[in-house]
C-alpha cells in the first residue's frame, strides 16, 4: 500500500471514529462503512481501527472473520449472495445456482476475473415466501428463475 | 488511570459478569443450598463450582482456570439444578437464590461423556507422542470418564500446520480444544492481545492477526498461554535434542547455568508438592547428565544488581546534580525478556528508560565465552552455553542478534524447567532422591539477593539491600528487619514504596568511587520505587507514567512479564495457580534466609570479577561492551 | 423484490392504527399504568421463547441504574421467518412506537434497532420514518411536549450471523464483539448492553405493545386462548399456493392454517424454523399456542414429493455454519449430526450409531450454552422420530436425492 493511500485510509477511519465514537461499540458500524467503500477491510485498516479504538488488531480480525458479511480479503465490486436455506432450496435454488455458475464461469466462493462479481451462498435472507432469492450488495431479488437471475446479473 | 475495562475481551468472559449482590449483608450474606441432598451454606455469589469444591465434591472442568475469568464454554462442568430445564455450567453460575444441585445424575454423566467424546473426535494425534502425555487435562478427563473408544470417530488427518516460527512458543492447533484459556491469558491476564478466536461455527480457530506466524506478530514470548493450555496445543520450542548432541560431542565443553525459579519448581515435575527447592540435587543431576560446568545464574544476578544499581546512581547523579535533561527516569529493570519485548512493542518511546544492563542469563553467556574461556583455556567456539530458565522468552532473548558480545552467540540454548525435567528423566535420574552438590568454580555460590530475583519484587529487594548499604553506610538489617524488604514482597499487582534517605549518608564505596564524589546530593531525598508483575499490571504503571501520574516520579521500577515474577514463568511446570506460585516464592525466600551472604555486593566472586577482569569497574568500558546491551523500538504495527 | 401486500387482514397487530396513537397515549400514562396494561394483556415474547413481556419490563424498570437500554431484536434469521420484514416495511409505526413505550416504561432514553445485515435495503426507509417521527414529536426530546419524556432510536446493522438473534449474542455484537452468547445469569434485565439494564424485545412483541397500549390489555386478551393471549404473525412458506405473513389468533390448528394457505398433499410441517420441530400428518390437529406448539411463527410446508433427509441435511448444514462455535456441544455436536444425516443419505449408517446420535442430540439440548445449540437438534430428533419409516425404508427403498 502506498503511503498516500495509507494516510487517506487513516484519515477516513479517524473521521468514522469521530462520527461513531471511540468506543468498542462503534466497531461494527466502522467496519461496515470501511467495507462499503473499499469492498474489504485491509490489514492496515484493521490495525488503524484497532489503534483508534484502543483494542488489539487480532480482536478486529476475530470480529471480521466471525461475521459472514465482513471480509478481510479483497472481494469483487459486487457481491452476489444466493440464499441456500430450506425454502429457497425447495423452490429451485440449485438450478439458479448452476445457471449463474455457467454464465459467470466461476464457482460459488469465487470472483470473476474482471473483479465484477463475487459469488457466495447466504443463509436465509427472509424472502422465503418469494424464493429463490438473492442479494446483490444490499438489494434483494426474489422469485428467481435461472433465466431471470442471469439477466439480473448481466445488468450489474 | 483510565478504565477501559469494558473495551477488552468479550464481556461474557469477564470475571465481573458473575453476578455478586451489591449488598450481601442484607440477607446475611450467605445462603443455604443443597448439593447432592446435603445441606450446605455458602456466601451469596459463590459459583456452583466453588460451592462444590468447598464441599469436596469434584466437578470436571476444562475451560475454567483459577487465574482467568469465566468462560463457560467447554460445558464439562454441567450440573443439574432442580426446576431448570437445562443443565447449568457450574463454573459460570453464581448462587443468588436457594437451589438444589445434583452433580452426578445419569443426565449429567452422559452429557459430560458426550462432551469429551466430541472433543476427542476432533483432537488430532496420539497421547504417547505428545509433550503433555500424563500432564494433559483432556487425557486425565478421558481416564476419569472411562473413555475406551472414540464414540463419534476420531480425526485422521491434521487440519493445521504446526506454527514453529517462534523461538519460544509452538502452536499445534490440531490439539486445540477451544477452551480459550490462551485467549483470556493473552488478552485479559497479560493484555498483550496476540491470540483470539476467529471465524465461527465448525471453522472456529484460535488465531493470530490475519493468521500470521507467531513470530510475525507482537507476541512477547511470555509463554503464559502455554502454562494455561490444558492440552499440547501450545508448547515451548524445545532445544533438548541439540543440547544432548552437544553433551555427546567430546569436542564441546557444555556449561549450564540454572536460575533460581526452576530450582524452586522442578520438584513438581517429579511428583513433589510445590515449594521444594532442589538446588543441590539439581547440581548433582546436571553433573551426572554430563554438563562440564554447572553454575548459578544468581552469580550474574548479583552482577546485574551491581551494574544496574550503578547505572541508576549514574542516572540520578546526572539528573539531580548535572541537571542533564537527557536522562531518562524512572529506570526500568530489563532482566525479564518478555517485559522488554512488551515495552519495545507497546511503549517504544520509553526504551531509554530500560536499564542497559543485560539480564543475568545474557551476562553469564558473555562471561562464559570470555572470562571463563580464558580462565579455563578453552577456545570459546567450543563452549556451548545452556541456560535453565523458568521462561520461554529467554529462548527468544538468547537468539536476539545483538546478543553476541563475546564474539559468539552468548547463550546457545534457553531450556525451560519442564524441558530440563524431561532430560533428567531421560537420563534415568529421579531428582528428589539425589544427594546435594555445590556449584562449580570459578563462580561458586551466589548471594540470596540474586536468588530472590525469582519472585516479584525480588530484583527491587536485592537492589535495595545494596543501595541502602552503599548510600546510607549502615547495615541493611538496621533498616529492614532481617534484611527482608517486606514492602516489595507479595503478589499485589502493583507495589509502590518510598525510602527516605534522611540527612545521614555514608562514604562512597570503593567500587564506584570513580563515579560519584560523595552522597551529599542525596541527602533529604526520597527514593521512590515501584514493582509490577504481569504485563497487564505493567501497562497500568506505563499508562500512569504517560499521564504524568505518581509513577512518573519514581526512580526505579521493577517489571516482570509474568504473574508472580519468574516463579510463574512460561517455562515452569504445569499447572500454575496463585497457590502454586505462592509456594514457589516461599521456597525462594526461605532459601534466601538460610544463606550467609544475602547481598549482591558481598558476593566475593563478583568482587573478584571486578578485580581480575572488569578492571574499570561497574558500568566501565569493558562492562559496557560485554554486560550491557541496547533495545529496538518495535512498535505495534504488523507489517 | 415484489411489492409487499398493502391491505393486510388481521384483528390485532394488523388492526387499524394511526401513527402516534401509542406514544400519545403512553405520554399521558404513568409507567405503572403501562406496565399494568401489558400485564393484563398477558403478552409473551414473540421471538419464540415466550417470556412474559411485563415481567421482563418490570425487572428492567426495577433495576437501579442511571442508564438503561431498549433493544428491538430485528435480527430475524430463523429459516422460514419473515414477519419482521413485513412489520418493518409496512408497520414501522407499530415497532418504533413500541420501543418508545418500552423506553418510557423501563426508564431508558436510548433504543437500538438491531437490523440484520440482510435487511440493509430497508435502512433508508426506516431512517426516513424516524425523521418523520421526530418532526411529529413522537421521538427525541420532550416527546409529545412532555418534559423529560426523551427517547432516541439508533439503527444498528448486523453483518450476517444468525446467532446474533440470541439476545445476549446480539448485545455482544452491539458492543462490537463477536456474537457469542453470554453466560446467564446475569440476565440482560440487570446486566445488558454495556452491563446496564436492558430489555431486548422481538419486533412483533413491540408491535403488539403499541396496539395494547392503544386499545387496552383487556381488548388484547379477547383474542387467542386462555394461556396464549392475542394473535401471532405466521410466516408461511414452502409447498402451498399462498405463502406469506398471516395474522391468526393463538390456538389455530395446523390443519386450519394449511387450508388457509391452500396447501395440498402436505406431508410435513416444520414449525419454528430450522430450530423448530417437524410435524407429520398425524399431528396436524395440534394447535399453535404456548400451551401446545410454542413458536416464533415460522411455518414451512413440505408436500409428499419432498425427501425429508434432504430437508434435514439443509437444516443441519445451516447450524454447522451458524453455530457461534464457542461451546463444545453445539460446535462439534452439529457437525456429528450432519455427518449422521450424510450417512443416512449414503446408506452407510448403522442403527446403533444413529441411536447414539439421538442421545447426543438430547445432550446438546440440555448442555449447550445458549438457545441455538439447545434447539438445533430439534429437527434432527423430530424428523428421525416422525419420518423414520420413509427415511429408512420408503421412497425408493431408502435412496435419497443428492
Amino acid at each position: 500500500m502506498l503511503v498516500v493511500e495509507k494516510n487517506s485510509l487513516t484519515e477516513e477511519i479517524e473521521e468514522l471514529v469521530a462520527h461513531y465514537g471511540n468506543d468498542r461499540a462503534s466497531l461494527l458500524p466502522i467496519l461496515q462503512d470501511v467495507q462499503r467503500k473499499h469492498s474489504y477491510i485491509s490489514d492496515y485498516a484493521q490495525q488503524e481501527i484497532a489503534r483508534v479504538l484502543d483494542i488489539h488488531p487480532v480482536e478486529v480480525y476475530g470480529v471480521i472473520s466471525f461475521y459472514s458479511f465482513l471480509y478481510s480479503k479483497p472481494m469483487g465490486r459486487n457481491i452476489v449472495r444466493l440464499c441456500q436455506t430450506i425454502t429457497c432450496d425447495l423452490q429451485g435454488k440449485k438450478a439458479v445456482a448452476e445457471a449463474i455458475e455457467r454464465e459467470l464461469g466461476i464457482k460459488f466462493g469465487g470472483t470473476t476475473k474482471d473483479n465484477r462479481i463475487t459469488l457466495e451462498y447466504a443463509n436465509c435472507l427472509g424472502m422465503c415466501d418469494q424464493g429463490p432469492a438473492m442479494l446483490i450488495n444490499d438489494k434483494v431479488y426474489s422469485y428467481l428463475t435461472p433465466e431471470k437471475a442471469v439477466e439480473i446479473l448481466g445488468e450489474v | 488511570m483510565k478504565n477501559k475495562k469494558t473495551l477488552r475481551a468479550p464481556v461474557s468472559q469477564k470475571a465481573h459478569i458473575v453476578e455478586k449482590p451489591e449488598d450481601i449483608t442484607t440477607i446475611g450474606g450467605t445462603i443455604a443450598i443443597e448439593i447432592n441432598e446435603k445441606k450446605v451454606t455458602v456466601p451469596l455469589g459463590t459459583t456452583i463450582l466453588e460451592a462444590c469444591q468447598q464441599n469436596n465434591i469434584h466437578i470436571p472442568t476444562l475451560c475454567h482456570h483459577p487465574d482467568l475469568c469465566v468462560a463457560g464454554v467447554c460445558r464439562l462442568c454441567v450440573v443439574e439444578v432442580e426446576g431448570m430445564r437445562t443443565l447449568q455450567a457450574s463454573c459460570a453460575y453464581p448462587i443468588t437464590a436457594r437451589m438444589k444441585i445434583k452433580t452426578s445424575t445419569p443426565m449429567v454423566r452422559k452429557a459430560r461423556k458426550h462432551i469429551l467424546d466430541l472433543l476427542l473426535s476432533e483432537h488430532y494425534g496420539e497421547c504417547y507422542s505428545c509433550v503433555r502425555n500424563s500432564k494433559c487435562e483432556l487425557q486425565s478427563l478421558s481416564k476419569e470418564y472411562g473413555i475406551e473408544e472414540f464414540t463419534f470417530g476420531h480425526i485422521k488427518e491434521p487440519k493445521h500446520v504446526i506454527d514453529k516460527s517462534s523461538f519460544s512458543v509452538l502452536r499445534d492447533m490440531d490439539k486445540c480444544v477451544l477452551c480459550k484459556r490462551c485467549v483470556r491469558t493473552c488478552i485479559d491476564l497479560q493484555e498483550v492481545g496476540v491470540l483470539e478466536a476467529t471465524y465461527k461455527g465448525d471453522e472456529t480457530t484460535i488465531s493470530t492477526f490475519m493468521d500470521r506466524p507467531l513470530a510475525g506478530v507482537i507476541c512477547i514470548n511470555c509463554g503464559q498461554c502455554i502454562n494455561r493450555c490444558p492440552t499440547g496445543a501450545l508448547r515451548a520450542n524445545d532445544p533438548s535434542d541439540a543440547i544432548w548432541n552437544s553433551i555427546d560431542d567430546p569436542k564441546k565443553h557444555v556449561v549450564i547455568q540454572t536460575a533460581p525459579s526452576p530450582r524452586a519448581a522442578i520438584g513438581e515435575e517429579f511428583g513433589l508438592e510445590a515449594g521444594h527447592s532442589m538446588t543441590g540435587q539439581l547440581n548433582t543431576a546436571l553433573k551426572r547428565i554430563g554438563f562440564d560446568g554447572v553454575f548459578d545464574t544468581n552469580f550474574t544476578a548479583d552482577l546485574t544488581i551491581i551494574e544496574e544499581g550503578t547505572e541508576l546512581i549514574i542516572r540520578l547523579f546526572k539528573a539531580l546534580v548535572n541537571q542533564d535533561p537527557s536522562v531518562s527516569l524512572p529506570q526500568f529493570t530489563s532482566c525479564s525478556p518478555g517485559w522488554v519485548k512488551y515495552l519495545e512493542h507497546f511503549y517504544p518511546e520509553y526504551i531509554d528508560n530500560l536499564s542497559s544492563a543485560k539480564s543475568p542469563q545474557q551476562m553469564f553467556g558473555t562471561l562464559f565465552k570470555t572470562y571463563y574461556a580464558k580462565q579455563k583455556g578453552i577456545d570459546p567456539k567450543d563452549i556451548v552455553s545452556v541456560a535453565v530458565m523458568p521462561c520461554s522468552a529467554k529462548k527468544y532473548e538468547c537468539n536476539r542478534p545483538e546478543m553476541n558480545d563475546s564474539g559468539y552467540k552468548d547463550v546457545d540454548y534457553g531450556l525451560t524447567t519442564r524441558e530440563l525435567a524431561k532430560m533428567i528423566k531421560e537420563a534415568g535420574i529421579h531428582l528428589p532422591e539425589l544427594p546435594k552438590d555445590s556449584f562449580d568454580s570459578p563462580f561458586g555460590d551466589a548471594s540470596g539477593a540474586g536468588l530472590i530475583f525469582g519472585a516479584t519484587g525480588g530484583v527491587m529487594e536485592a537492589a535495595i539491600r545494596t543501595v541502602v548499604e552503599f548510600v546510607l553506610g549502615v547495615k541493611v538489617e538496621d533498616v529492614f528487619k532481617n534484611a527482608n524488604v517486606e514492602v516489595v514482597r507479595g503478589f499485589e499487582g502493583v507495589k509502590y514504596a518510598e525510602i527516605p534517605i534522611g540527612d545521614k549518608v555514608g562514604p562512597v564505596p570503593d567500587l564506584i568511587k570513580h563515579l560519584v564524589p560523595n552522597w551529599d546530593w542525596l541527602k533529604g531525598a526520597t527514593l521512590k520505587i515501584a514493582v509490577a508483575h504481569g504485563t497487564a499490571n505493567a501497562k497500568k504503571i506505563m499508562e500512569d507514567i504517560k499521564a504524568g501520574g505518581k509513577f512518573s516520579e519514581c526512580h526505579f521500577i521493577e517489571f516482570m512479564a509474568c504473574p508472580g515474577g519468574c516463579i510463574g514463568g512460561g517455562g515452569q511446570p504445569i499447572p500454575t495457580s496463585p497457590e502454586i506460585r505462592k509456594a514457589r516464592a516461599k521456597a525462594i525466600y526461605s532459601e534466601d534466609e538460610s544463606l550467609d551472604v544475602r547481598k549482591s555486593h558481598e558476593n566475593k566472586h563478583v568482587l573478584r570479577i571486578y578485580e581480575e577482569f572488569l578492571k574499570d569497574g561497574p558500568c566501565g568500558h569493558l562492562s559496557h561492551e560485554l554486560l550491557h546491551t541496547h533495545y529496538t523500538k518495535r512498535g505495534k504495527y504488523i507489517a | 423484490m415484489e411489492n409487499e401486500k398493502t391491505n393486510r387482514v388481521g384483528s390485532v397487530i394488523f388492526s387499524e392504527y394511526e401513527r402516534g396513537e401509542a406514544v400519545k397515549k403512553a405520554a399521558e400514562m404513568s409507567r405503572e399504568d403501562i406496565l399494568g396494561e401489558i400485564k393484563i394483556s398477558s403478552l409473551k415474547g414473540r421471538g419464540g421463547a415466550g417470556f412474559p413481556t411485563s415481567t421482563k419490563w418490570m425487572l428492567t424498570a426495577a433495576a437501579k441504574s442511571d442508564e438503561k437500554y431498549v433493544i428491538c431484536n430485528a435480527d430475524e434469521g430463523e429459516p422460514g421467518t419473515f414477519k419482521d420484514r413485513v412489520l418493518l416495511l409496512e408497520y414501522p409505526k407499530l415497532v418504533f412506537e413500541g420501543m418508545v413505550v418500552a423506553g418510557k416504561t423501563i426508564g431508558a432514553k436510548v433504543g437500538f434497532l438491531y437490523l440484520r445485515g440482510e435487511y440493509e435495503y430497508m435502512l433508508k426507509s426506516l431512517h426516513d420514518y424516524l425523521s418523520e417521527m421526530k418532526q411529529d414529536q413522537l421521538l427525541g426530546k420532550s416527546i409529545c411536549g412532555k418534559e423529560g419524556f426523551d427517547f432516541d432510536i439508533q439503527i444498528r446493522l448486523g453483518s450476517g450471523a444468525y446467532i446474533c438473534g440470541e439476545e445476549t449474542a446480539l448485545i455482544e455484537s452491539l458492543e462490537g464483539q463477536r456474537g457469542e452468547a453470554r453466560n446467564r445469569p446475569p440476565f440482560p434485565v440487570s446486566t445488558g448492553y454495556k452491563n446496564k439494564p436492558t430489555t431486548v424485545n422481538n419486533v412483533e412483541t413491540l408491535a403488539a405493545v403499541s396496539q395494547i397500549v392503544t386499545k387496552g390489555g383487556e381488548w388484547y386478551k379477547t383474542y387467542g386462548t386462555n394461556k396464549s393471549s392475542g394473535s401471532k404473525l405466521f410466516s408461511v412458506s414452502g409447498d402451498c399456493k399462498k405463502p406469506g405473513v398471516y395474522e391468526l389468533p393463538w390456538g389455530t390448528k395446523i390443519s386450519e392454517l394449511l387450508k388457509l394457505v391452500e396447501a395440498e398433499k402436505t406431508k410435513a410441517v416444520q414449525v419454528g424454523g430450522a430450530s423448530g420441530v417437524c410435524f407429520p400428518k398425524s399431528q396436524f390437529e395440534r394447535t399453535l399456542a404456548y400451551e401446545d406448539i410454542s413458536t416464533g411463527g415460522s411455518i414451512i410446508i413440505f408436500n409428499e414429493s419432498r425427501d425429508m433427509v434432504k430437508v434435514l441435511k439443509n437444516f443441519m448444514e445451516f447450524f454447522v455454519e451458524e453455530s457461534c462455535g464457542q461451546c463444545t456441544p453445539c460446535r462439534i455436536g452439529n457437525v456429528k449430526l450432519l455427518e449422521g444425516v450424510e450417512m443416512i443419505e449414503d446408506k452407510t449408517f448403522t442403527f446403533n450409531y444413529i441411536n447414539k446420535l439421538k442421545e447426543l442430540g438430547k445432550t446438546m439440548q440440555v448442555s449447550s450454552k445458549c438457545g441455538l445449540g439447545q434447539s438445533s437438534p430439534n429437527s434432527f430428533l423430530s424428523i428421525l422420530e416422525n419420518f423414520s419409516e420413509e427415511i429408512f425404508n420408503g421412497r425408493n427403498g431408502g435412496k435419497h436425492e443428492k
